[in-house]
Formats: structure tokens, sequence, C-alpha cells
């Protein structure tokens, strides 16, 4: 065996990150993941280190298709998201990008429950510096918000790794499944939240939304590869088949897409779409068949690429003009033609346009959902389809570059980033037009899927050019809502307004009453010692207080020595 | 930055978005006729609805855009909301 543990070559290139400077950091932090795909396609199938702890068999590397596949796009992710990211001089972002990036694989290739928490704790604390890094409050107050969801999912996943271990004697990760009597279903349903809260299910989607654009223009293309597609995966080996996911993934593909219609800023108009387009991969590992199985994994391996384009697109337009808003962007397409043509095609492919890469693998799903007779099913994801070529495919493009002009006028953005995008949009043309060469040719499950024949890209193309009229239409028409500066209330009001609110409502009664108390308390002395004093004759109403003390003292020997003579007494009795 | 002799983009000038918005008028009409031409795979009873995807494109995203415009009303608030 030649090959090293997969991870290795990131996390070297994280180190190099550290120690070095100037262009040899640059060359090596290129190299890291190029070395690192390279020794994937050396390594062979099985386990590759295994290990005993504490009685129990870890297998920290195991490699098969399903890791292998992922194994390859966080390579593939991670090389665009460096070099995009290659102009920047700070070394935090650097680190803890290559870092995080190391950490996804580790998680991949995890055959053991333990080494899956060790390495879904990483993710989430390697990750967060490329939030805090944007250095601004809202950054800082969102990514301590991201931070602790994230490591509550990993001690939710840690609960129920204990709880499984303790009943199956094995920490092996195979598929879980929620069929287990007693403790075991508590801690298969431990580890299905803990996922969950990874993967943005519904009412746990927030801290995604939340702080992803509040990441830097580069880190946020990082954060959108991994963390989710990682839950994605786990999904895909633990509960491959579990019918509860393809409602969840329904309604995940299906609310985002109202909120991002409506969303100001672009990049968390594209954070809504990232929980859409989860969705689609979520019905997939749900409904669990060959077919919806190797399109939710190959549906991954499309959206890290064209989001990722997307991303770094409007990362582009953040970092050269300073400004995110629709309300704030327009016109843009003449002083960055470039940045336009790329974003466009990556709007293409999220929308599933025939020849772009989200066609051959959104397909399946929806084609595996027909087949397995899931018609509701498949209508909502094919108004979600349409709602993401509504938002994403046309939205974001249309209120950057075009619309009214917004009189800002600046150049393409620096030419690593261009050339990480044109690599992307390459990447995504490619495995649009060539899927049988490319992405279909990693997938794990044996199943053959021709995308391309008529009725399906005459159905699709219908589906998408009239989404499209009822844009202009609804535009030509003033119905279409305009780009506010603006908040949209989601489920972190709860938590980011409710909860303090309540706490501090709570916090001000008990305080209060406290206050009321102490006042009370306080008067009730004082009367105490007015009621004790004649002010008239300037004098103490008490008897011992009119005497002298020495009288006092006196009189108060005198019970002392008598009661002392009694005890005296009282002893001799007994 | 901006001056005044700019050269006007392409999108500026209205006969040229009218130009485009004929051609993909025509693309939609082409795409609705293809319907009636092409032979296509049912696998749904639905789909045997002529132009199924086309009405239902169109219709889901009015629909998407009319709930989301409601849904305004109920959830925005100032920008600086969080801050304050």
């Amino acid at each position: 065996m030649n090959s090293i543990i997969p991870f290795i070559p990131l996390l070297l290139g994280a180190l190099a990150a550290v120690l070095l400077r100037g262009w040899l950091r640059n060359i090596i932090m290129l190299l890291a993941p190029i070395a690192g795909a390279l020794n994937l396609m050396g390594i062979e199938h099985g386990v590759f280190w295994s290990m005993e702890f504490m009685g129990y068999v870890l297998e920290p590397v195991r490699v098969d298709k399903l890791s292998l596949m992922f194994g390859y796009l966080f390579h593939l992710a991670s090389f665009i998201a460096v070099v995009y990211a290659l102009h920047i001089k700070d070394t935090v972002q650097h680190v803890a990008g290559l870092a995080y990036a190391a950490s996804a694989v580790g998680a991949v290739f995890a055959g053991d429950l333990l080494t899956l928490f060790v390495f879904w704790e990483l993710l989430a604390l390697t990750s967060v510096f490329l939030i805090w890094a944007r250095k601004t409050d809202r950054a800082y107050s969102s990514g301590f918000r991201y931070l602790i969801i994230q490591v509550l999912s990993g001690v939710l996943l840690l609960a129920g790794l204990l709880i499984l271990a303790q009943v199956n004697n094995s920490l092996l990760f195979n598929q879980i499944s929620l069929n287990h009597e007693g403790l075991a279903q508590v801690g298969a349903w431990l580890i299905f939240l803990a996922f969950g809260i990874k993967c943005a299910f519904p009412f746990m989607h927030n801290w995604l939304t939340d702080a992803y654009p509040e990441a830097t223009p580069t880190g946020t293309v990082f954060l959108a590869s991994f963390t989710t597609k990682v839950a994605v995966y786990a999904f895909a080996r633990g509960y491959p088949g579990e019918e509860i996911l393809i409602w969840i993934g329904v309604t995940m593909a299906c609310f985002p897409i109202f909120f991002a219609v409506i969303e100001n800023d672009l990049r968390r108009v594209l954070a809504y779409s990232l929980i859409n387009q989860i969705g689609f991969m979520i019905v997939g590992i749900g409904i669990g068949t060959a077919l919806a199985l190797n399109g939710a994994v190959a549906h991954a391996f499309n959206d890290v690429i064209f989001k990722g384009l997307l991303m770094m697109s409007m990362g582009a337009v953040l970092h050269m003009t300073g400004k995110i808003n629709g309300s704030e962007l327009g016109g843009l397409y003449k002083s960055m033609p470039k940045t336009t043509i790329l974003c466009i095609v990556g709007a293409a492919s999220i929308s599933a346009f025939p020849l772009f890469s989200g066609f051959v693998s959104k397909s399946m799903i929806m084609a595996a959902a027909v087949a397995e007779g899931y018609d509701v099913v498949w209508l909502l994801l094919l108004f979600a389809a349409a709602g993401v070529f509504h938002h994403a495919g046309v939205k974001i493009p249309y209120f950057a570059f075009f619309a009214h002009d917004s009189g800002i006028r600046t150049t393409e953005p620096p030419k690593n980033m261009l050339i990480a995008m044109t690599i992307a949009a390459v990447a995504c043309v490619v495995i649009g037009t060539f899927p049988a060469q490319t992405v279909y040719a990693l997938l794990p499950w044996e199943h053959n899927y021709n995308p391309y024949d008529m009725t399906h890209v005459l159905t699709q193309l219908q589906l998408l050019f009239f989404s499209a009229l009822a844009f202009v239409w609804l535009n030509l028409k003033n119905m279409y809502p305009p780009e506010l500066p603006s908040t949209n209330l989601d489920v972190d009001w709860f938590y980011r307004k409710l909860a303090p609110n309540v706490v501090k409502r709570i916090g001000g009664s008990v305080y209060g009453a406290y206050g009321r108390f102490e006042k009370s308390v306080v008067a009730s002395i004082k009367q105490v010692i007015l009621n004790s004093y004649d002010t008239k004759s300037g004098q103490p109403k008490g008897y011992f207080a009119k005497l002298w003390p020495i009288e006092t003292m006196v009189l108060w020997v005198a019970v002392l020595l008598s009661s002392y003579l009694m005890l005296y007494y009282v002893q001799d009795l007994l | 930055m901006a001056e005044q002799h700019e050269p006007s983009g392409f999108f500026d000038k209205p006969e040229n978005i009218r130009k485009m918005l004929k051609v993909f008028y025509v693309i939609c009409g082409l795409l609705v006729v293809a319907d009636f031409i092409v032979h296509r795979h049912i696998y749904h009873d639905w789909e045997k609805i002529p132009a199924f995807y086309a009405i239902y494109g169109f219709v889901g995203c009015v629909v998407l855009v009319v709930i989301a415009k409601e849904l305004r009303k109920v959830l925005m608030r100032g920008e600086d909301y969080y801050d304050e």
C-alpha cells in the first residue's frame, strides 16, 4: 500500500500555511488538494487502518465507493476554494480553510462513530474562524451562535454513539436505521438529530442562513462546500431508505424558496437555496433505491461545485464593491462582464438546464420519486425545481448584474478569483455534458441512468422557460417584490429575540421583586428604629436605653450570676 | 469613476430588451408547440395534460411570488432588527 491516510495532505497544507509565507506557501497550499486527490486514486478499498480502544474496534480510515466519491469531491472543492482565496494575506483564513477541508475528508473516511465524532467537532471548530475572520460585530456574534449549535450537534452524536456502543457492543459506522427497541432507539434518534442539525433540517436550519452570509467572501466558499455535505454523506451511510427523510427533504426543498424570494442579502439568498438543494438530496436518501441514492450523492457532488461557483461570484461582487444587498446592486455587467457570465453558468447549473451539471443529478431524484409512486413528493419537488430557478437562477444574476443601474463602477475581481470561478464553471459544463465519464463514473451504487432523452430535455426546458416567463410577466406588471433593505424573521427569532426577551423579562421581574423585598426590609428596620426613639424628649423609648451603660451592665451581670447559681443547684438535683 | 461619455450598456437600451424578450417569447411558444409534436413518455397521469410542465412552471412561480409577498407582511422587519 503506497497511499497515506486521506486527510494528511490537506492537514500538511494547513500546517504549511501556518509556517510558510509568500509564494512558497501558495504553491504548497495549491499542491495539498492535488496530492490528496492523487493519493485517493491509489488507495485500496477496505479498512485502511484499524485499532482497538477500550475494548472496541475502531476503524479510523475505511475506504469504499461512497467515501471515495465524497473524498474526491472535497479535494476538488478545496482546490477551487484555495485558488479563490489565494490573494488574501490573512493566515487565519488559509489555515482554517485547509484544516476545515481536512476535517471533512477525515469525517467521510471514518469507519467508526468515535472517529466521526472527532472530525464532526473539528469541522465546527475550524470553520468558525472563517466567520470570525470577517471581523465585524455581526460576524462575531453570528459565529458564536454557529459554534454553539454545531457543538450541540456533536454532543448529541456523542451521546447517541455511547448508547449504541453500550447496546450493540460495537462502534463501527454502518447503517443505523430507526428500527430499534428501547434504549438503542434513543441512541439512533440522537444520532439522527445530530446529523439533522448539520444537515440544516427545518427548524434547525438557521445557523446556516445566519452564519454563512456573515463570513468573509472567501470563507463562505469553504463553508458552503463541506459541513452540510458531510451530513448528507452521513445520512446516506447511516439512514438510507428511512421514509421520514422523504418528508423532511420535501419540506427543506420547498420552504426556503419563499424566504429566498424576499431576502435582500444575495449571499443569504444562496444560503436558503443551499437548504433547498440539500432537500433534494435528503429526499433521494429517504427513497433509498439505487437510483435515488445515486441521485442524492451525485447532486451533492454537483451542488458543491455550482453552489460554490455562485457563492464565488457573489463573493467577488462583495469583495469589489463592499456591497451584497440586492437593493444596492445592479448594472454590474458593464464593469464585471466575466464575473457575470460565470455567475450565469452557475445559475444555469443550479436550475438544471440541459448540458449543465444540475440537470444530470436532480433528474435522478425526480425519476426515483415517480418510480416509487411518491406523486405528491414529485409534484412538490417539481415546484421546488421551478422555484430554485426563479430565485437562484434568475434573481441572483438579475439583481446583481442587471436590473436598474446602481451607478457602481468597479473592475473584475483579482485573477485568482476569476480562475477559480472558471474552473468551477468548466466543471459544471463538463459534468453536465459528459456525465457518464465524470460524475456517474464515481457513483457508489449500480444503476444505469440516461438523463438525455427527448422527453426529459423538453419537459425541463418547458418548466424553466415558463418559470422565467413568470418572472418577466411579474416584473412587467410591477408585481415582483422589490429588493428592500430588511431582515426577515425566521426560526432564529426564537433564540435571538424571543428567548433573550423572555430571559430579560423574567430576570427583570426577579430583580425587581428582590429590589422591592430589600426596600421593604430596610423600611421595616427603619420603622423599628424610629418607633424606639422619642423625638420630642430627644430620648429613646426603651427602658434600658434610658439607663447609663454601666447600670445596664450591672443588671446583666446580676442576671448572669443568678442563673449560674441556679444551674449549679440544677446539676445537684439531677 | 462614472464618466460622462461612458458607452451605454447593451441592456440600457429598451429596444435591445424588447428584441430579447421577443426571442424569448418565441422560444416559449416553440416549446409549447413541440409538446404536441414530440411524443413524450408519460410516467404520471398528470403529464397527459398538454404542456403540463409549462403550465406548472408558470403557475408555480406566480404562486411562489404572491405567497412570498404576503409573507413579507408578517416577516419583514428593519435592517437592524437584531442589532438595535
